[in-house]
């Protein structure tokens, strides 16, 4: 029962003695002997709890959004809720804090050390706000007001809440921006956000967050818009914070291996309502529930890739080197270069499956765009079939026909005005003479089939499909002429973990139907290390590491790539069958 | 809101209605001058009263229309042709000289405001509507090559058309193809308003004189031959007057209306 | 800091070069000879040609052009054809009339601008807010000069607590002058009051719905708070642009509103020299105008840079 799982939570359990009576005396209205013996055990529990979420039901503008959702953390405690787009887990984070968007309606109880949020008023919610509970955001390169300097954001948490004079306030906030990994001497007060990269902007967020020592932190997806190896850095930050000052802490992610790394506690939802809640060692154990066992497998989905052929060059990358102009620095001096790509060469062989990856500003994107022939490159030489891609200076459409690219983002790359058949014929454009009339609809046809879908879903338009079916149009589109190499970049990092799985398999199907060579562009190693037979590590525009995937995984020999391997979380072996 | 849709189509509708039936049949001959019957207020007889030369005043408004619309339109077209095709090259090639060339060339114009070209234009050719239509329209261009612009460049940053370019489309292609209809919700939205502003501009080009000249009726000259006489007979100045803010009032909730309708995102600039 | 505003300064230099050169050109290319037309048609040739040498129309192209812009550096505007007073006079006295007139009618529209736009933000979606929306609607929709004759006919006709027209002068005292300007800066502000607010309100409802407004209501700011403290000087951008297009707009505007309150501005000093063919007077009136259009907009740039920290660290 709850209450079990409250015991079993870690946490300094002297904290319980610590705590208002509160709860105690709501919980004791006076009565019968046996009644309130039952009470003061329900008030002991209360006691230990932080937060206390019971039957939260939440609609927007009468659609609903949660249901009956019930949870609990204990101060000291990591709580993650987890679960897919649209499981509902942002806005239960949303509604501890009372931050929800207009029309929304909340029912059943949220009780924050002893105070029932959902009965307070604004006024008194806005003085619970940023002193007894601080928010982390997921986004950290928006979340700061771009026109104040960092110091005076982190000391107006404090200054709204009149804790301290103003110079206290101050010294406080360089304390805290400090305690983050924000030393003085590198990071004054007087700095602005835009000043900052992602990890250190979330880090101020923190620092903001954390100021007035709240007793709750609400951190929601705070490390989904961060590279692996800063990932890993502020997830050490917030765990230390945790553990120093005693916190509880709710944290939403869509990461089972950050989930099942860091928290104490596991909540799974789905559809808005609460799947599976446990202390983390226990669910890991013996999941109870089909859908959470279907998430952790498909976090942990490894593909079945057919046999590789015998080794001959496909496309040959010598030497190749990209640069940018940056903007002038002075006027009458010449603009400096900025070398993004730097002396890279390597080669894929037919039917090979190469991955490629780096943090974001390492060049991926760059060495994929001198690939594809949509830029000129400085120096070197990229060969398709023998063929360069480039001719002089115009792209070469007879080499650039063999090969096609998936892209990430499954809502922005579709043009929203056209009908899916003639946005999967868009590649007909490079050949002489593209089919038509019942060649191209055939062609359509076949292709939707190849890629899971059914040819009758040719005249409806980009948006009546979900953002998994949009990839395999994606992936029909890039199939539709017949590619003999296809870039993916970063094909799958938009996609909740079962709909990766799926198009993951879907990937090796068409591998072995087509004859296909791939290279995955991605930052995401779990992707990576399943889909790959070699994998590139680029760092700063070079390629530092290369090798066959599970040697560079087992044996890593770069640094750079032991410390992404090393920071990258990792899904723990799941003991399938205790249910 | 769909009622700013309803609302402003039915006042632009009336106006326009107008102006075309004028061509078959006003009230009155607009030009007739009947000076027993001038200076007179709103009656049976003439529903809008007479101007000072007995001319009847319904009858100028409808005519007046006809200039009002005709120029705004001609000068929203030049502005259209001309600064949307700029947008397109300018956001296509982005940072280049010709991004570079048509942007500062957009910022010269917008230091000469509409009047200050008719006022050039008009001390070296003399007053005309066609020369005022000029002076609006040539105001117009920097309007929609810089919205054209703006929204062009975020599409660029899309996928479609990275899809698109790799697919070996060129520059120009995937602008007609891909920019333009994505655009397109946005230049109608700020066609309306543009339209607008021509009204305004042209009543406020033909008060000072270097509008359409007489006989043609504008509502900018019965504003002007109407100040003379304000105190003695209101009704010349505020009927023209109403007419203008009516129809302009109608075309900015038609524009309001329709970017809701069309996009609720939609960015317009106002200015 | 200085980066940018030398940057700035470069290109506002340009931007004044490639203006005069396009107004000297459009003047030149006028049918007629100035000094034809004023002697009138039946002038003895040699009186022409006297006269064309006194008004230095005699020396090619390039040179009067370069003799133009560097006598305009040298405060020199040249000589009115038909006046035959210099021009930078008659432009000073004029501009005490209309350059007032513009700054007066700025004020007073950011002055009615700025509250009504964040009141209407605040409230968005709620009466108050349609109220100022449906009155910015109407002021937008309303012409300026039309607004000033209405103006002439309650306030100075039936209430006479206002002059009709004409411009008393400043020697009469400050506040005389400022009274009689009174009326047309209400009828060049209001409208572009109706602009600037429906600007400020949209402008700051996008900062509204941006990350940091949640960021900063996630620390305890009540929503009034989180408006003002982080929503109004981001809002502000956008604003600073209007403001200064709209000052183009009111200096053309006022040369409108000259026109109905019969001021002694530039406005009037240029239709006036338009009917007479007095081209170097139109010609420098309107490169003034240009000028403090380019101005006005170089200095709304170096606003920006206050606003916004990211500009100032970029060059």
């Amino acid at each position: 029962m709850r209450s079990a799982n409250r015991r079993a939570a870690p946490g300094p359990k002297g904290g319980c003695e610590s705590a208002r009576p509160v709860g105690a005396d709501r919980a004791l209205p006076g009565g019968t002997a046996g009644r309130s013996v039952c009470l003061a055990i329900i008030a002991k529990a209360t006691r230990m709890t932080l937060l206390a979420i019971k039957d939260l039901s939440l609609t927007i503008h009468g659609a609903p959004i949660l249901k009956d959702v019930s949870l609990s953390i204990a101060p000291g405690e990591i709580h993650a809720v987890t679960g897919e787009s649209g499981s509902g887990k942002s806005m239960t984070a949303f509604a501890v804090m009372q931050l929800l968007p207009n029309g929304a309606k909340a029912t059943g109880t949220v009780t924050l050390d002893g105070t029932d949020i959902l009965s307070v008023t604004e006024a008194q919610m806005c003085s619970i706000r940023g002193s007894d509970a601080g928010m982390v955001f997921q986004e950290p390169m928006t979340a700061l007001n771009p026109v104040k300097t960092i110091g005076d954001q982190v000391a107006e948490t404090i200054l709204i809440h009149k804790a301290m004079p103003p110079a206290a306030a101050k010294a406080r906030a360089r304390e805290v921006l400090t305690r983050v990994g924000l030393p003085e001497n590198r990071f004054p007060l007087s700095r602005y956000p835009h000043e900052l990269s992602g990890g250190q902007r979330q880090r101020v967020v923190i620092a903001m967050a954390i100021a007035l020592r709240p007793k709750l932190l609400i951190a929601d997806e705070p490390t989904t818009a961060l590279d692996v190896t800063t990932q890993a850095q502020i997830l050490d930050l917030l765990k230390g914070l945790v553990a120093e000052e005693g916190m509880g802490m709710l944290m939403i992610t869509h990461d089972l291996a950050v989930v099942a790394d860091m928290a104490h506690h596991i909540t799974v939802m789905r559809r808005g309502e609460v799947v599976e809640s446990a202390p983390t060692g226990q669910l890991l154990a013996g999941m109870r529930h089909d859908y959470t066992k279907m998430l952790f497998a498909a976090s942990k989905h490894q593909v079945d890739l057919p046999e590789r052929p015998a080794p001959a060059p496909l496309l040959e990358v010598r030497n190749v080197s990209r640069d940018y102009r940056l903007p002038r620095t002075a006027l009458f001096t010449p603009p400096g270069m900025y070398r993004a790509v730097s002396d890279v060469s390597f080669t894929i062989d037919r039917g090979e499956r190469l991955g490629l990856v780096g943090e974001s500003g390492c060049g991926k994107s760059t060495l994929t765009r001198a690939i594809l022939g949509l830029e000129e490159v400085q120096a070197g030489q990229i060969l398709l079939g023998g063929e360069p891609v480039f001719t002089g200076h115009k792209p070469n459409l007879a080499v650039r026909r063999k090969m096609q690219v998936v892209f990430q983002d499954p809502f922005g790359s579709f043009n929203p005005r056209h009908r899916v058949d003639r946005l999967i014929t868009e590649p007909f454009h490079l050949l002489p003479d593209p089919p038509t009339g019942t060649a191209r609809d055939a062609a359509i046809a076949e292709a939707l089939t190849a890629v899971g879908l059914t040819p009758g879903d040719a005249r409806k338009y980009i948006h009546e499909f979900s953002g998994g079916q949009r990839q395999r149009i994606a992936i029909a589109r890039a199939l539709i002429i017949r590619p003999e190499l296809i870039l993916f970049d970063e094909a799958v990092s938009a996609l909740d973990v079962s709909v990766r799985a799926q198009i993951l398999d879907l990937l090796a199907d068409l591998c072995r139907q087509y004859d296909l060579t791939y290279l995955f562009i991605s930052h995401d190693l779990t992707v990576v290390r399943s889909v790959t037979d070699r994998v590139l590590v680029m760092k700063s525009g070079e390629i530092v590491e290369q090798g066959a995937t599970p040697d560079v995984f087992a044996n890593p020999r770069h640094p750079y790539t032991r410390d992404l391997i090393a920071a990258a979380p990792v899904m723990p072996d799941v003991t399938e069958g205790a249910a | 809101m769909r009622r700013n849709l309803i609302v402003g189509a039915a006042l632009s509708s009336i106006v326009v209605v107008a102006a075309l039936l004028s061509f078959v049949w006003t009230p009155f001959d607009h030009a007739q001058m009947n000076i027993p019957e001038r200076l007179q207020t709103p009656n049976g007889v003439h529903w809008l009263g007479t101007d000072h030369f007995g001319r009847d005043i319904l009858s100028m408004v409808m005519v007046g229309a006809r200039t009002s619309i005709a120029v705004a339109l001609v000068a929203v077209g030049i502005g259209m042709s001309l600064g949307v095709p700029l947008g397109l090259a300018a956001a296509a090639r982005k940072g280049s000289w010709l991004d570079e060339l048509i942007m500062r060339g957009n910022d010269l114009i917008f230091a000469f405001p509409s009047l200050v070209i008719a006022i050039l234009i008009t001390a070296v050719f003399g007053a005309s509507a066609v020369n005022a239509i000029i002076a609006i329209g040539i105001f117009n261009i920097p309007v929609f090559a810089r919205i054209t612009r703006g929204a062009a460049l975020s599409l660029w940053e899309r996928e479609f058309i990275m899809a698109a370019r790799v697919s070996g489309k060129s520059g120009p292609r995937i602008s007609v193809e891909h920019i333009l209809p994505n655009v397109a919700n946005l230049l109608i939205v700020q066609g309306t308003i543009q339209f607008s502003l021509g009204i305004l501009a042209e009543a406020a080009l033909s008060y000072v004189g270097l509008g359409a000249q007489p006989p043609t009726p504008s509502w900018g000259r019965m504003l002007a031959d109407a100040q003379t006489m304000v105190s003695l007979a209101p009704h010349l100045a505020l009927v023209p007057g109403v007419a203008i803010i009516l129809t302009v009032l109608g075309l900015n909730l038609m524009g309001d209306g329709l970017r809701d309708y069309l996009d609720p995102r939609l960015r317009v600039a106002r200015t | 800091m200085l980066r940018y505003t030398l940057k700035r300064l470069v290109s506002l230099i340009i931007s004044l070069a490639i203006a005069s050169l396009v107004i000297f050109f459009v003047i030149e290319v006028a049918p007629g000879d100035p000094a034809q037309f004023m002697l009138g048609l039946n002038a003895q040739p040699d009186t022409v040609a006297a006269l064309r040498a006194e008004l230095g129309l005699d020396v090619p192209k390039w040179e009067r052009y370069l003799n133009w812009v560097g006598g305009m550096l040298a405060g020199d505007f040249g000589t009115s054809y038909t006046y035959r007073t210099p021009v930078a006079e008659m432009i000073a006295d004029r501009l005490w009339v209309s350059l007032p007139l513009a700054l007066y009618a700025l004020t007073l529209s950011t002055l009615i601008a700025f509250p009504a736009g964040i009141y209407a933000a605040a409230r968005h979606g709620h009466p108050g807010d349609v109220a100022v929306m449906g009155a910015t609607q109407l002021g937008v929709a309303i012409p300026n000069f039309w607004f000033a004759m209405m103006l002439v006919l309650i306030f100075a006709i039936n209430l006479r607590w206002f002059s009709a027209g004409g411009f008393a002068g400043w020697d009469e005292g400050f506040w005389t002058g400022i009274h009689s300007l009174t009326l047309p800066a209400i009828a060049l502000a209001l409208p572009q009051a109706a602009i600037l607010a429906r600007v400020m309100r949209s402008s700051l409802l996008d900062i509204l719905g941006e990350d940091f407004m949640r960021t900063a209501r996630a620390k305890g700011l009540s929503r009034r708070q989180a408006l003002w403290r982080h929503g109004v000087r981001n809002a502000l951008i956008p604003v600073l642009t209007i403001i200064g297009l709209q000052f183009a707009f009111l200096i053309a505007g006022g040369i409108i509103i000259e026109q109905v309150f019969y001021l002694p501005g530039l406005g009037r000093l240029i239709f006036q020299s338009i009917s007479s063919r007095d081209l170097i007077v139109v010609e420098s009136v309107v490169m003034l105008l240009v000028f403090a259009v380019i101005v006005v907009n170089f200095l709304v740039d170096l606003a920006y840079a206050a606003v916004d920290p990211r500009l100032r660290s970029r060059t």
